[in-house]
């Protein structure tokens, strides 16, 4: 990606040269080299300050009418302008985020956390586990997985809590499918079946041995899965089916979204936090993966 | 002395989906306490499913069809999953082939010795480093304490088949199955490995099963050889007797394949000569002859040959060979 930047090249460490630096701090050099990582985290930085330390600098109520309705940027009482009930954008962006953030992170973990579960047992034991656990991905797979989210949530109710799992919940099937290959590639390697010649058991092997040599792919497959469901989040509560107790980016969109020809601002701006959003969380996890990948590394 | 490790008979088959072919079939083999013997043989022999079935690792769709492997008296194809974990690395444990690709690349080497000692001998922290430093000064690797830290790319190809001896030995087991530990080696480096291989052993009466196709490295290593072919074993004996006697046409037309140095006059009768090699290949799982394995490819076969499995026939002290024609051998290359 930024051949100019990094174009240094290091020798190869020899077994006989000094002793190489430790490997974080390795793979932090990496990632600083990579011009597209960097900005991807400051602008994560940006986001993540705005909206956790914002309320510190900006002491105004999103819930609360400040001013007239669709007051547009520059206002009096408003900086980025008012929406259809005359409250403060700005307040509502930075208290949107973090159910927003939140609701993101823990479905992706939830994602992640089935998803490897099930793709790693698929994987490391082939045979009819694998055709069964298979068989329940590909179920969730063909269903719509917008539909089966707005179903799960219009039956447990809209609250930050179900919309989370609901996301979680379909949404894994894609790393359980990743992580089903890149442990059927390792499985097969001679580390891993000299480890099984010294007697270590299925436990151990799947989670000390294959799964820190499958790892890389899957912390960027991480870091895309929060991207993800932030704009599943934003989707569904564009539908109306957000917590509309609980202020976030897709729901300022989503109750705005009728006035979108008379106050652009009131869709615009929560939609640019949440492209910034997404686009930082996706410079950052390509950026570690370049950085845990040592051919890439040197490049 | 009585052996540490005997199979006797020992069959495997695989299941295609259609039938069940023979891999192995009937081979017997013996290790005895601090002697090595040499399995010798072409890709597709044999070699490694015997290790593999000693190992309780067959692949998938692999599985033992007959035949019993004992290992001081007890039964390896009786025993249970968690008992061949405990036995795996602890009595029995292996060697491979590519030190490049058989150490975990994300562990230092001291996790990696480390590891092992805690599995089986519940050792921890410092005394399990402490362990881990004696096997890497046991294997001669330079400065040990500093190679602990060392992850496997940084180390060279014979170093890191060092480390592997060190993993293999940690729990000083009764028995090594190397897997063609040299292949991946400078000649050098082999002959280094190889001696470093006769040191422990002698230190610690491990019984070496080294699976090879390079009868140089039997000629250095071995006390014993077992030549198959075909999942059959062809022939078994001491080996100087094997080496000076041959009396299989397979394993006489193996010696003829390998190149010799002739200087002087005998150079001049070397070129005329050219290499020696075996016409034809390992016939493929399921094709194997039905009378005599080897037939097809020996130059002695005749119509007997091709219509009786031929039997086993003594053909000097402890030495015996599966052929119809031992008594004619001198007429092959």
């Amino acid at each position: 990606m930024t051949e100019t930047t990094s174009a240094r090249t290091t020798a190869a460490p020899e077994a006989t040269g000094p002793k190489p630096a430790h490997p974080a701090l390795e793979f932090l050099r990496a990632f600083a080299r990579n011009q597209s990582a960097i900005i991807g985290l400051i602008l994560l930085a940006i986001v993540l300050g705005t909206t956790f330390l914002g309320p510190v600098f900006y002491d105004v109520d999103p819930y609360s009418m400040v001013d007239m309705p669709f007051v547009a940027p520059g206002g009096d009482y408003a900086p980025l302008g008012t929406d259809y009930l005359g409250r403060d954008m700005l307040a509502g962006i930075i208290e949107g985020g973090r159910a927003t953030l939140a609701v993101g992170a823990a479905a992706a973990v939830i994602s992640v956390v089935i998803g490897i579960l099930i793709g790693s047992l698929a994987g490391y034991f082939g045979g009819w586990i694998d055709a069964a656990l298979m068989k329940v991905t590909e179920f969730f797979q063909i269903l719509p997985t917008l539909l089966l989210a707005m179903v799960l949530v219009t039956i447990f109710g809209a609250t930050l809590v179900t919309i989370t799992i609901a996301i979680g919940a379909v949404s894994w099937p894609q790393v359980a499918r990743l992580a089903r290959a890149e442990f059927m590639k390792i499985r097969k390697l001679d580390y891993v079946q000299a480890a099984r010649t010294a007697g270590a058991r299925d436990a151990y092997l799947i989670f000390r041995v294959i799964l820190p040599a499958a790892l890389p792919p899957l912390v960027v497959a991480a870091g895309l899965a929060v991207g993800a469901a932030i704009l599943f989040e934003a989707g569904m509560s564009f539908l109306g089916l957000g917590d509309p107790n609980t202020m976030s980016w897709g729901l300022i969109i989503g109750q705005n979204r009728n006035y979108l020809l008379d106050a652009w601002w009131t869709v615009t701006l929560p939609g640019v936090a949440i492209f910034i959003t997404v686009l930082a969380i996706s410079l950052v996890g390509d950026g570690i993966n370049d950085a845990l990948n040592p051919k890439l590394r040197r490049r | 002395m009585d052996p540490v490790l005997e199979i006797t008979d020992l069959k495997v088959g695989v299941d295609t989906g259609r039938q069940v072919q023979s891999v192995l079939d009937g081979v017997s083999l013996k290790l005895t306490p601090g002697k090595t013997l040499g399995v010798v043989g072409e890709s597709g022999c044999g070699k490694s499913m015997t290790a593999l079935s000693t190992m309780g690792l067959l692949p998938d769709r692999f599985a033992v069809s007959g035949g019993s492997i004992n290992l001081m008296g007890e039964d390896l194809l009786a025993a249970k999953p968690a008992r061949m974990r405990e036995l795996r690395g602890n009595a029995i444990s292996m060697i491979f082939q590519e030190p490049m690709t058989a150490l975990n690349p994300v562990l230092t080497v001291e996790r990696q010795i480390a590891e092992v000692v805690e599995l089986h001998q519940g050792k921890t922290g410092a005394e399990a480093r402490e362990i881990a430093l004696e096997m890497l000064r046991a294997v001669q690797i330079p400065s040990p304490e500093d190679r602990l830290a060392a992850y496997p790319h940084e180390l060279s190809g014979g170093m890191r088949q060092r480390v592997m001896i060190a993993i293999a030995l940690a729990c000083r087991p009764k028995v090594i199955i190397a897997d063609e530990p040299t292949t991946a080696l400078d000649v050098t480096v082999q002959a280094q490995i190889f001696r470093l291989l006769r040191e422990l052993q002698e230190q610690t009466e491990t019984a070496i099963m080294l699976i090879t196709h390079d009868l140089g490295a039997v000629a250095e290593m071995a006390d014993e050889v077992a030549v198959l072919y075909a999942g059959k074993c062809v022939e078994s004996g001491p080996v100087r007797e094997i080496l000076s006697n041959p009396s299989h046409p397979y394993t006489r037309g193996l010696m003829a394949c390998t190149p010799r140095l002739r200087l002087g006059a005998a150079a001049a009768s070397a070129a005329e000569e050219g290499l020696g090699e075996i016409p034809g290949m390992v016939p493929p799982l399921g094709r194997f002859p039905k009378a005599c394995r080897f037939a097809p490819r020996c130059a002695l076969a005749d119509a007997r040959c091709h219509a009786e499995a031929p039997p086993l026939v003594p053909a000097g002290p402890d030495h015996s060979a599966l052929c119809w024609h031992t008594d004619k051998m001198e007429q092959v290359a």
